[in-house]
């Protein structure tokens, strides 16, 4: 122990080995990497790879069959307790129930995180929904329905932000808003998921490359050259 | 390695088999009031304690599988249960028969007995539905176990329920008939629960057996034809084993 | 990093879910008119004007837990669609809290249905005066929904994320229902007598108050395993 556990102890992510298997499948297989705080993990690579398996462990959805996984110093899955309301996650959905208002959705997820009430607002402030807090969900746009779901992300101040596709079928008026709250100048530790390797690799400080489930590619973004980049989706 | 004993176990079983028969059959005496039919009683009443406890088993298996997250729990516990469905069934048979012979009708509401059983096993049916509606391996096993331990523990509590319920004031059961049984009846009785224990259990070991022997095969052929990570999962009702390991 | 207290959990997703209700009628509504066309059913299927004793208990107690079915199925619908379990099981709420909104929606749920389940059957097919029977009935129906509700919280949990949940969630619970239907309809039985007799045997409040603490305990113990992956 001693140093080497002092260090674990800062690091925002150490994976070592994290598999996850589906039945006979794979689907991560040996995922091996360490992130400090404060950097950006751009996670690249076709579909079924496991981008979205890698996130929803890290959330502390899915427990890891092997390996070893440390989330903001902490191991899952024995301590995904005192990790859990650390971590935000946007997901593909947006986690709130269509029929509810913003507020309404927000005021839930405020209780559900023992977060005051007045952050509610004060984050519906930030990303300018204020104004149709009040309307059901299932009325407003997908780009003021993704910020509903940063809002619920952000309502309890998570150190670690996992961003599946945060830009997808959003136009880039909504993106700028946006870029704030989720973005590198945010200032969190963030794992980002995205299908536009041009834009995620500008944001990343790390980037992981999966393919079917395996790491492909591991290493800082001006190591990627452009073949290399087709090769992670080869 | 798997099969450990079973030789030795399935010739134990067939010799009491057939020893329980045999005192059945021609050593045992005939029943005063019912004559021939009595004997079913043999077969019947063990099967239905062999089968409850089988249950109630298998929902103890369930509690060793959520607990250490072991898949070869699960699958003991899944064969336990296909077993017990097996037995049940022949349960409801026998005592179907019985209740013909004694009483002149196929089916009697007034048995405490049959009727629990019939609740259990309109419970346990739903089992292999459950597993099969479940894509996702380790979740099917997971809620398989959680099904398995609450009709576990719903097995005892409704036969309880069952017998306090209004109509058993005055029950007619399997067991005032043949109460007090007599030194050879009693001799042949237990002769044939332990026959069906044995049974119960060459069947359950020979079938996790075949499953283990079934998975090493195909993670065999899987390392031969570098195949397994691609091939589509099939949707299956029954426990998936990695194959990998070779403990019981 | 703060734990939120698990009642007031309880009651946030109890309030959200009934919010839901109120602004989308999946289940109530479908609730009482099945719970009305079962007693037209009854009359049309037994040929009877009027029934009393075990007969009005049973087809009252039959129609009301199938009524129930239709809830269980409904409860956790909103949740696996939308992803509300992912949201709730992102946050560092107790997870049997999730369990305790569930009972209490579906002891909502019961108690509105009974509402307007009582009069239409008293109306339609109960013979004797029903308000001579209601002191009595009311602990029936309270253990009774307690009953179903806890054993739905469970089942509907168990069900709702598989590919037959709709036929699931009815076969599963309809056994572990029964000795709840024994217990309640014949605690009921007596109160519907006509001319009304007293007396309730205290051994069903007593069984059926047991039963509802043994299946409480046992989702209790359970529920961790449902949700968390």
């Amino acid at each position: 122990m001693g140093v080497a556990a002092e260090s674990q102890r800062e690091r925002a992510l150490a994976l070592d080995g994290l598999t996850r298997r589906y039945g006979e499948r794979t689907a991560l297989a040996e995922v091996t990497l360490t992130l400090e705080p404060g950097l950006t993990l751009a996670v690249l690579g076709p579909n079924g790879a496991g981008k979205t398996t890698l996130l929803r462990v890290l959330a502390t959805l899915l427990r890891p069959h092997a390996g070893k996984v440390a989330v903001l110093g902490h191991r899952l899955p024995a301590e995904s307790w005192a990790v859990r309301g650390r971590i935000g996650l946007l997901a593909h959905e947006p986690l709130l129930y269509r029929e509810l208002t913003a507020r309404e959705n927000l005021r839930l997820h405020a209780t559900l995180h023992a977060v005051p009430r007045a952050r509610v607002a004060q984050l519906l402030d930030a990303v300018g929904l204020a104004r149709r807090a009040d309307e059901p969900l299932r009325t407003l746009s997908r780009g003021l329905v993704q910020r509903a779901a940063i809002c619920r992300m952000l309502l309890a101040d998570p150190d670690l932000l996992l961003l599946d596709e945060p830009y997808a079928n959003l136009d880039p008026g909504v993106q700028a808003a946006l870029t704030p709250l989720i973005g590198a100048g945010a200032g969190k530790t963030r794992v980002l998921v995205s299908h536009d390797p041009a834009g995620a690799l500008r944001e990343a400080d790390l980037v992981l490359g999966l393919s079917r489930g395996r790491v492909s590619f591991l290493g800082s973004p001006s190591e990627l050259d452009d073949a290399a980049l087709r090769g992670l989706y080869a | 390695m798997y099969g450990k004993g079973l030789r030795a176990l399935s010739l134990t079983t067939a010799l009491a088999v057939a020893l329980t028969l045999a005192a059945a059959l021609y050593w045992a005496p005939n029943d005063a009031y019912l004559g021939f039919l009595q004997k079913i009683f043999y077969v019947h009443v063990p099967l239905a304690i062999i089968t409850l406890c089988g249950f109630v088993a298998a929902g103890l298996m369930a509690i060793a599988h959520l607990r250490t997250g072991d898949s070869r729990w699960d699958v003991r516990s899944y064969v336990a249960i296909h077993i017990s469905l097996i037995f049940g069934v022949a349960v409801l048979i026998t005592g179907s028969i019985w209740a013909r012979g004694a009483w002149g009708h196929w089916w009697v509401w007034d048995d405490p007995t049959l009727v629990s059983f019939l609740l259990v096993m309109l419970l346990y049916a739903t089992y292999q539905p459950l597993r099969f509606a479940i894509d996702d391996p380790e979740r099917q096993a997971r809620y398989a176990s959680v099904f398995a331990v609450t009709a576990g523990v719903f097995v005892p509590v409704c036969f309880a329920v069952v017998r306090l319920g209004p109509s058993y004031v005055h029950p007619r059961t399997l067991d005032n008939v043949n109460s007090n049984l007599p030194g050879r009846m009693q001799v042949v009785f237990y002769l044939a629960l332990v026959s069906m224990t044995l049974l119960w259990v060459t069947l359950w070991r020979f079938e996790i057996t075949a499953k283990h022997v079934a998975a090493q095969l195909r993670a065999l052929r899987g390392l031969l034809t570098e195949q397994a990570d691609d091939a589509p999962a099939r949707r299956s009702a029954a426990p998936t084993l990695t194959g990998v390991g070779s403990e019981t | 990093m703060r734990r939120p207290r698990t009642l007031a959990v309880v009651a946030a997703l109890l309030r959200a879910q009934l919010r839901l209700e109120l602004r989308t009628f999946e289940a109530l509504p479908a609730m009482c008119l099945f719970v009305v066309t079962a007693f037209v059913l009854f009359h049309f299927g037994l040929n009877v004007d009027a029934l009393s004793g075990n007969l009005a208990s049973g087809v009252l107690w039959v129609t009301l837990l199938l009524a129930a079915l239709l809830a269980i199925n409904r409860i956790y619908v909103a949740d696996a669609e939308q992803g509300g379990f992912d949201a709730f099981l992102l946050s560092p709420a107790e997870r049997v809290a999730l369990l305790g909104a569930k009972t209490a929606v579906l002891l909502v749920y019961l108690a509105v249905l009974e509402l307007i389940a009582l009069p239409a059957f008293a109306i339609l097919l109960l013979e004797p005066s029903l308000w001579q029977a209601l002191p009595g009935m009311l602990g029936a129906l309270a253990l009774g929904d307690l009953g179903v509700a806890v054993i739905g919280a469970l089942v509907g949990a168990l069900a709702v994320r598989t590919q037959a949940r709709d036929l699931l969630g009815p076969l599963i619970s309809l056994p572990l229902l029964v000795p709840v239907l024994i217990c309640a309809a014949s605690w009921s039985a007596p109160l519907f007598d006509y001319p009304h007799a007293a007396g309730v045997a205290v051994r069903w409040p007593a069984i059926l108050a047991l039963y509802d603490a043994l299946f409480g305990l046992i989702a209790f113990a359970l529920f961790d395993f449902l949700v968390e992956d």
